[in-house]
């Protein structure tokens, strides 16, 4: 009987995060993904404070040069910097992706919830989220830019008029994955015993969804999350190409592509820049993305 | 079955009209005047019957009942006009585009070839090498070949069209010289020296679309192929003594096809609304083009047609995904 007489266990328990971190570690791939990502958040916010040539400096005799030490991306058309012009767009084009994921995240999230908890809003909100489904998007997206483009713009001036029309209709023609897949979750943890006993105890509504069931959909959130961040800079970027993003004279990564594709006949490399930083901050987000999906499925952990 | 199939028709009828509402809605909020390029020395009582002849000038409730009588009723009328020669149609208002003063119908029709043969073919170009790529990740899995599969389909994923279309031009057209950048609509086929010139314009576009596709489809059959491979039947099937190349290819790939076909429906509608940035980079003058060179001379009548076709497509392509899915799964009854 001495043998068990110690029944306190000796390491301390782990929690779930540290778990994940230790699945999320043998993804190599979502590791890279994360430091990159990560990476280019640096150069792009920190990178103007070394690197202090302003981007809509005009040095009309140092145009359309190639790499070289002064200007290691080289200069445009009008011999701006296209370095510093790289991270003043990373800038735009990041913030657009991070602040159309929230929005669309929570209103995917709050529909979703909504959906799966109450039963009498179940069907009216999944009509909704179909309905949205079957809107063909990119197209009502350039006619919704096109329509309140001048209104926003004269409100809120140019840029920031702008900023707020592409994220709000990014926003709203994104969050019908994320309400789907978070009503199904909700709809299945609703059947568990722990929320009959959080029932039974008395608990609000209000308290149920915010103790017992937003901290166990957290996982598809998040993996939507990461998921809204490529979508969300990959239909800026398309909107910039096609002429119905920012201004001409505030950059984005879109908006230098589309800017050098007019001289893609004597200046080919020029494409190369803005779309290989689209490109890889996507990849190492989509990268995070699959990495976290892996390692926050309890089912798959461990191998 | 087919009571289902007809719930789901049925039921889709509400959800159309509620969509073209909302499109028509949103177009009636856009500025400008089509009769604002007509010169000033005009007056204005006929500024005003032209504007009637287009259309406008008339409150929206009365103005969206006409676009919907004439989209359901006379258009399709003028269909049956052109199969059987009849005179169904004749002084009827067709839709109208403002840009080119033509029937919206008419030049959707003039376009539709150029998309077919471009996304259409890009499309099953994609789903042909991504169903093999699918099948043999999922068999090794993280093999050499799988970490190669994912990595490829991560970058198709990643890399937007307006990138790789611009880069593919730059590879083969503006350094090497291969390739035509622009897609020649007027090119006809006629002998087999046209016909090469024909296969060289739509090489780099439909290699542009058919990456995405890829990306997308290759994922979904690995993913598929995978959830079937650890299954009791395999096992049972390995045990009887079948060959490795009947179980994989007969027994799993069967089953696996089935979210895959529906996926490949689904996909059907969304590679038209897609093909938009496609065809503005190669110049091809298909549906997208229509589309955007309509939304920028904000030509309403012709983006409210377009659109609403679009959500049809995607709401049909949904209600036959739902069905080939009850056909091919018998475990799957909608009665």
């Amino acid at each position: 009987m001495t043998e068990i007489g110690n029944p306190q266990p000796r390491t301390p328990p782990r929690s779930q995060w540290r778990d994940v971190w230790d699945q999320f570690k043998h993804h190599r791939g979502a590791l890279a993904g994360g430091v990159l990502f990560l990476l280019i958040i640096a150069v792009v916010y920190l990178g103007p404070f070394i690197w202090t040539i302003d981007p809509t400096f005009i040095d009309i005799r140092a145009r359309n040069q190639g790499p070289n030490l002064t200007h290691p991306f080289g200069t445009d058309q009008l011999g701006r910097d296209t370095f510093s012009r790289m991270m003043a767009g990373g800038q735009t084009s990041i913030a657009v992706g991070l602040t159309a994921m929230l929005l669309a995240v929570g209103l995917g999230g709050l529909i979703g919830v909504l959906a799966g908890f109450f039963r009498r809003l179940d069907g009216a909100l999944m009509r909704l989220t179909d309905l949205f489904l079957s809107l063909p998007l990119l197209p009502l997206l350039l006619v919704m830019v096109m329509l309140f483009r001048e209104t926003l713009s004269a409100t809120f001036g140019p840029e920031s008029g702008m900023f707020l029309l592409i994220v709000v209709a990014i926003g709203i023609t994104s969050w019908m994955p994320t309400a789907r897949i978070v009503r199904g979750d909700v709809l299945a943890l609703k059947e568990r015993e722990f929320i009959l006993a959080a029932r039974s105890i008395g608990t609000t509504n209000f308290g149920m969804i915010t103790r017992h069931i937003l901290p166990n959909i957290l996982s598809p959130i998040m993996v939507s999350a990461t998921l809204g961040i490529a979508n969300a800079i990959i239909t800026e970027s398309a909107l910039s190409f096609l002429g119905l993003g920012f201004p001409p004279d505030f950059p984005t990564w879109g908006r230098l592509l589309n800017d050098a594709t007019v001289y893609l006949q004597d200046y080919p490399e020029r494409v190369f820049w803005p779309g290989l930083a689209i490109s890889l901050t996507v990849l190492s987000v989509n990268y995070l993305g699959d990495g976290l999906r892996d390692a926050l499925d309890p089912r798959i952990r461990g191998r | 079955m087919l009571t289902y199939t007809i719930r789901r028709l049925v039921l889709s009828i509400p959800t159309l009209l509620f969509i073209s509402l909302i499109i028509f809605l949103l177009l009636e909020l856009a500025p400008g005047d089509p009769m604002a390029q007509v010169p000033l020395t005009v007056p204005p009582e006929v500024k005003q019957q032209m504007r009637e002849a287009l259309g406008l000038g008339e409150p929206t409730p009365i103005r969206f009942g006409k676009w919907m009588w004439q989209f359901f009723v006379v258009e399709p009328m003028v269909l049956v006009d052109a199969t059987f020669g009849s005179d169904w149609a004749a002084e009827k208002q067709r839709v109208i585009s403002w840009q080119t003063r033509s029937p919206v119908m008419e030049i959707v029709i003039q376009r539709m070839p150029q998309t077919l043969w471009v996304v259409a073919m890009s499309y099953v170009v994609g789903v042909l090498i991504a169903l093999p790529i699918g099948i043999y990740s999922a068999y090794r899995q993280y093999s050499v070949f799988d970490q190669l599969g994912t990595f490829v389909t991560m970058v198709g994923y990643s890399v937007p069209p307006f990138f790789s279309g611009v880069l593919i031009i730059v590879i083969f057209s503006v350094q090497l010289g291969w390739l035509p950048s622009i897609y020649d609509t007027t090119h006809q086929v006629v002998d087999w020296d046209s016909f090469v010139i024909q296969l060289k314009q739509m090489v780099m576009p439909v290699m542009v679309l058919a990456l995405q596709t890829t990306a997308q489809i290759s994922r979904f059959m690995r993913a598929s192929m995978l959830d079937n491979l650890n299954q009791d039947y395999v096992w049972t099937a390995r045990a009887k003594g079948l060959s490795e190349s009947v179980v994989v290819m007969i027994h799993v790939l069967r089953n696996s096809m089935i979210p895959v076909i529906t996926v490949i429906a689904l996909g059907v509608p969304q590679i038209f609304g897609g093909a938009i940035i496609t065809e503005q980079i190669f110049k091809v003058n298909g549906l997208g083009q229509l589309l955007i060179t309509s939304i920028q001379a904000n030509d309403l009548p012709m983006v409210q047609t377009v659109t609403f076709m679009l959500a049809v497509l995607i709401v049909m392509f949904n209600i036959v995904a739902d069905l080939l899915y009850g056909i091919l799964d018998p475990r799957i009854r909608y009665d």
